[in-house]
């Protein structure tokens, strides 16, 4: 840690819809060290996933300044690791095939790697299995998989673990932190769960909506791995929540889990 | 497909040689009733010759190596045509598909000709090329050319836009999208193609070979039907429903192991 990886300054981004100009992302600055976990909470219109989507270069004309490392977003790149909402993998691979994509899994170097990861995200035993034979919380570990077999120097998370059930999603997120342990690579988590945004982040970044700007962000000091049933988390969770002005902002609009 | 699925098949489900037992079953009770009726003389045995008269004419046939040679000449048309007209739809399929400049070039005069009824064109092609090889075999690619193009460019369109996404998060090249994304994308699409056209090249060989042809079998069949040969007719029926399920069945089992991948609903 204490490398600026991403530096994000002034930020303006608006959409033309049928009703006109909708603000979705107003005057944002964010600073991201190099190996941080960064969560993004907000309920839903908040821009949490348009910020995401210009980090990674699949959104552009906005205004003010994204840089990684120092250097503009030219474009959606492997540098720029981005996990969807949904597992998006191709049908027609298999898992190994998959986290391969356009790499040729003959290559000895890119073989190893992709067995690996396959240990890495306990997929041991799928490797020849296609997408449909996995649960929900095994693809979605296949799409980790193929965004860290090409070294992204950060990892961009959507909501990647909104679709799963609870007793998965708890899963999942120790398989993530077990990942980012290991190869500390720096990670910007969208989420709306409270919850999850303080069990992972080394800071919680809290958008409010329309137009979307932070409102706070919550450094979350409490070591690794946590407990979400201590006092300590608790107390951290409620801070995190009291930052909405309305408690039941995000309940109401999101039915994410309190 | 899972073991949950073979698992909870056994217990319930008749096994192969049933199911097989059951496709067999209408055409057998009409084979049997047919055989009956012409032998007891109900069924004009000129007009319904019995499935046992049609069965030594079969025989006569391939002994005398007619129907060896005449199916031989009607495979090549046919294949030659599908491949002729499959391959050219595949190849403008793809190029339209993907760019929309070529779209606006060549689609609107395709789907122009497409309206053109294939046996309209006939006299005109035997005009050009002559009752040769020519003519029929281009009738044929005619046919055989428009499902494969329209399947391509539907599947091609139809590639999941989410995908794209990925691709080009995973850094894909333009060349790498095409041969990675879009063309595995439109597979299934392209068999369904594929199988239609084949299917159609049966049907245009038979229009070509009755319409002006000194070889094939649909000459042979409407050689005996000026002779009044009827069981001949029938055993070209027989054969070119045979050729067809078969040439079909190969497709399949093609489509089959390629798009293994699929999830869909087996029945």
């Amino acid at each position: 840690m204490g490398e600026v990886m991403l530096s994000i300054t002034q930020l303006n981004k608006s959409f033309d819809t049928a009703g006109g100009q909708v603000k979705a992302l107003h005057e944002v600055d964010l600073e991201v060290q190099e190996g941080e976990f960064i969560t993004v909470i907000g309920p839903s219109g908040c821009g949490k996933s348009t910020l995401l989507r210009i980090v990674a270069g699949l959104d552009t004309g906005y205004s003010g300044s994204v840089t990684l490392e120092g250097a503009n977003i030219a474009g959606p790149g492997i540098d720029k690791g981005f996990i969807f909402q949904e597992h998006r993998l191709f049908p027609w691979l298999t898992v190994e095939k998959n986290i391969a994509s356009d790499l040729p899994l003959n290559r000895p170097d890119i073989r190893q790697k992709v067995d690996e990861l396959i240990e890495l995200v306990k997929l041991n035993g799928f490797e020849k299995s296609y997408p449909r034979e996995l649960s929900g919380g095994m693809a979605q570990r296949v799409a980790i998989a193929r965004a860290l077999l090409r070294n992204p120097k950060i990892l961009l998370l959507d909501e990647p673990f909104g679709a799963l059930d609870a007793f998965t999603r708890a899963h999942m997120q120790t398989v993530l932190l077990d990942i980012w342990r290991r190869n500390k690579t720096t990670m910007i988590f969208v989420t709306h769960d409270i919850d999850e945004a303080v069990f992972l982040g080394n800071r919680v970044v809290i958008l409010e909506p329309r137009p979307g700007k932070i409102r706070k962000i919550v450094p979350v000091d409490l070591p690794y791995p946590r407990k979400k049933t201590t006092n300590s988390f608790q107390e951290m969770r409620l801070r995190v929540l009291n930052y909405f002005e309305k408690v039941d902002e995000l309940e109401l609009t999101d039915g994410a889990g309190i | 497909m899972s073991n949950r699925a073979v698992a909870l098949g056994a217990a319930h489900k008749p096994g192969k040689a049933a199911i097989a037992g059951l496709g067999l079953l209408l055409p057998g009770s009409v084979l049997i009733l047919w055989q009956l009726l012409g032998h007891y003389g109900i069924l004009s045995e000129m007009l319904f010759p019995t499935p046992y008269t049609i069965a030594q004419s079969f025989v006569t046939l391939a002994r005398a190596g007619d129907l060896w040679s005449n199916f031989r000449v009607s495979a090549v048309r046919a294949l030659s045509g599908f491949l002729l007209g499959g391959g050219l739809g595949l190849l403008l399929g793809i190029l339209v598909g993907l760019f929309r400049r070529s779209e606006r070039l060549l689609d609107p005069s395709l789907q122009m000709i497409r309206m053109i009824p294939s046996l309209a064109v006939v006299p005109l092609f035997i005009l050009w090329f002559g009752i040769g090889e020519e003519s029929k075999v281009l009738l044929i690619a005619k046919g055989a050319f428009f499902p494969v193009y329209i399947n391509t460019f539907m599947g091609i369109r139809g590639t999941d836009n989410k995908l794209f996404e990925v691709s080009s998060v995973l850094g894909f090249s333009r060349m790498q999208q095409i041969l990675r994304l879009v063309l595995p994308a439109a597979v299934p699409n392209i068999m369904l193609g594929l199988r239609l056209s084949l299917g159609l090249s049966w049907l245009g060989l038979v229009v070509a070979e009755l319409i002006a042809s000194t070889s094939g079998i649909g000459y042979m069949m409407s050689d005996a039907r000026q002779f009044a040969d009827t069981p001949v007719v029938f055993v070209g029926i027989i054969v070119f429903a045979a050729a067809g399920l078969l040439s079909d069945t190969v497709v399949r089992l093609i489509e089959q192991r390629l798009l293994r991948w699929q999830d869909s609903y087996q029945g």
